[in-house]
């Protein structure tokens, strides 16, 4: 296995004629750890990857692996295994399409049955990949990653199309490459898909950096809150009224934006209200990671990109 | 060293899939009938003059070598494989989007394109040995029912045969050229299609009508194409002037459009963003 090396993006902007996709955007993914690299859809996270891998220029900065430009690496799939988008030529079987690219890095072949067998497609290896599903996809471009065990892996939505079981082994792989010492970068619009996996983040919005550091930083984002019941809700809102408290229906009482139970209580204690419940409620990770991208990414469907399943011949 | 194991990822990508076999076989039917086809109605009409005059005035002209002339057909009519070979090598990493993985493998865009044109080279030429074993088998198996020369044991025909490999080299990588002007397959195979099929048969027999324009219609790459072979049946249709190149010449026109067709390909449309 390769070192991992870490991943630098500094001052990247890339604009698509007049739409600016990423905004000077610097960050620093250091090795020995998974991290998400978090965003709602079209925030720029798959141009920051394409452009840290080559495929798209920048318009200025430079995103490189310690250093080095992906183009500059003499040995790329051995430095850096990235899975960006599960298309493969559908004619191709799965053991075809990785030997393919490993005659073109000088990769031996015998690295091709083992990736397949650490990704669970071994017995699909024969198979021509127009006939995958999406699930199947997703393993296939990973095991392309893995092809020339490098030392830093770039996966861009790994977990979209795979079912429950898929998505619980991927973040144990995860973890386990990142323990390895490998340097993981992993995007994802949903917080909580990877949150369970990730140690660190990177979280963007409409291509400028909103936050970075480690997951558990990300707690301080949205204070908790308290819920309170009662019998006699129209009493409740009257109290909470009263005592200027900011509140929403929720459930069978409401929410209110205090992180102090006892400062709803003693105003509903002050209407004269019977309670049935009082307690305070933790900020979930994907609320603060929603207030901290902006309604520019909440809104709409957190919905599965487009991907291309099936597709013809030639 | 990048450069060997890019060219030899090249040809894999070719054999891994089913194009490259379908083109072939394509080739060795089309080929087959016209040279066979056309080679025992010439040996008919040799056999008949008189009711061959019957037949829509069919005049051979005198002393033709009807060997090399059925030969040729592995070229002049099955050029148009190895260019949809080396234009689908192009085109087809556009529509599967492969371009990312190969790429990624390979980050030196020149280095793929470049590797691109080695390989379809190679590849135009094995079209090549193809269509002449077909047509050279075709035709002499003609020719030879009806008692004529075959040719066969003239070094000349075999010549002719080999600038035929030549050309079929080099059309492939006129195709690795027009798929890099044009990445769209779609549209890459229709201008194949109409251009060998259509257009250029048309230019070429309008051109022969006038000297001026006959000067500039040899200089069409079908045209050259046949110059560099030596033989072609357009040598007998062509109305009016016939004037062609000398062999290098054509050849020398052939390898200019591939390679400045790939050239600017990959200066423009090669090297933009993989989104």
């Amino acid at each position: 296995m390769a070192a991992g090396i870490p991943i630098e993006v500094t001052g990247l902007s890339k604009r698509f004629g007049p739409v600016t996709a990423v905004d000077d955007l610097s960050f620093t993914v250091r090795p020995g750890r998974v991290t998400g690299f978090l965003g709602p859809n079209g925030a720029g996270k798959t141009t920051t990857l394409r452009v840290l891998l080559g495929l798209v220029r920048a318009s200025s900065g430079t995103a490189t692996f310690g250093g080095t430009r992906y183009r500059d690496l003499p040995r790329p799939l051995e430095t850096v295994g990235a899975a960006l988008d599960a298309n493969f030529h559908p004619g191709r079987t799965a053991k075809q399409h990785l030997a393919v690219y490993a005659t073109a890095a000088g990769i031996p072949k015998s690295r091709v049955p083992a990736v397949l067998t650490m990704v669970g497609l071994s017995e699909f290896a024969g198979r021509r990949v127009g006939g995958f599903s999406l699930g199947m996809r997703q393993r296939l471009s990973l095991a392309y990653t893995l092809l020339g065990d490098p030392g830093v892996l770039v996966l861009d939505e790994p977990i979209n199309g795979l079912d429950p079981e898929g998505i619980k082994w991927i973040r144990g792989f995860l973890q386990s490459l990142a323990k390895e010492g490998r340097t993981v970068l992993v995007s994802s619009h949903l917080l909580s898909e990877v949150q369970q996996s990730v140690d660190d983040v990177v979280i963007i919005s409409r291509g400028r950096l909103v936050r970075s550091g480690p997951l558990s930083t990300l707690q301080i984002g949205a204070a908790p809150r308290t819920v309170v019941e009662s019998p006699d809700p129209l009493r409740l809102a009257a109290a909470l009224d009263q005592a200027g408290l900011e509140y929403a229906e929720e459930g069978a009482g409401f929410l209110v934006e205090e992180p102090d139970p006892g400062r709803v209580g003693h105003a509903a204690f002050v209407g004269g209200v019977e309670l049935s419940a009082l307690h305070q409620v933790a900020a979930g990770l994907e609320d603060s990671f929603l207030s901290l991208v902006g309604d520019g990414g909440s809104e709409g469907t957190p919905g599965i990109e487009p991907v291309r399943v099936g597709g013809e011949e030639r | 060293m990048t450069v060997f194991r890019s060219i030899a990822a090249e040809f894999q990508k070719v054999f891994t899939t089913r194009m490259w076999w379908l083109l072939a076989i394509l080739l060795v039917v089309y080929v087959l009938f016209l040279a066979g086809g056309f080679g025992a109605f010439l040996g008919w009409a040799v056999e008949n003059p008189d009711a061959a005059e019957n037949v829509g005035n069919t005049q051979l002209p005198p002393g033709i070598q009807l060997g090399p002339l059925l030969y040729s057909f592995a070229s002049s009519i099955g050029y148009v494989f190895p260019v949809l070979l080396g234009a689908l090598a192009v085109t087809g990493e556009f529509r599967h989007k492969t371009l990312t993985p190969t790429f990624l493998a390979v980050p030196h865009r020149s280095v793929v394109l470049g590797s691109k044109y080695v390989s379809e080279l190679v590849l135009g030429a094995g079209f090549g040995v193809i269509a002449f074993a077909t047509s050279v088998a075709g035709g002499a198996a003609a020719l030879s029912a009806f008692g004529l020369e075959t040719g066969l044991d003239d070094s000349d025909t075999w010549a002719l045969i080999g600038r035929g490999v030549l050309a079929m080299a080099l059309w492939a990588t006129i195709g690795v050229g027009l798929g890099a002007l044009v990445p769209n397959q779609v549209a890459a195979i229709v201008i194949v299609l109409a251009f060998t099929q259509f257009v250029e048969p048309i230019l070429r027999l309008g051109a022969s009508l006038n000297d001026v324009t006959a000067q500039i219609g040899q200089y069409l790459p079908g045209a050259a194409s046949d110059a560099l072979v030596g033989a072609s049946f357009y040598t007998i249709a062509s109305v009016g002037s016939s004037e062609t190149l000398d062999w290098w010449q054509g050849g020398l026109v052939l390898l200019a459009i591939g390679a400045v067709a790939t050239i600017i390909g990959g200066a423009t449309t090669w090297r933009r963003d993989v989104t």
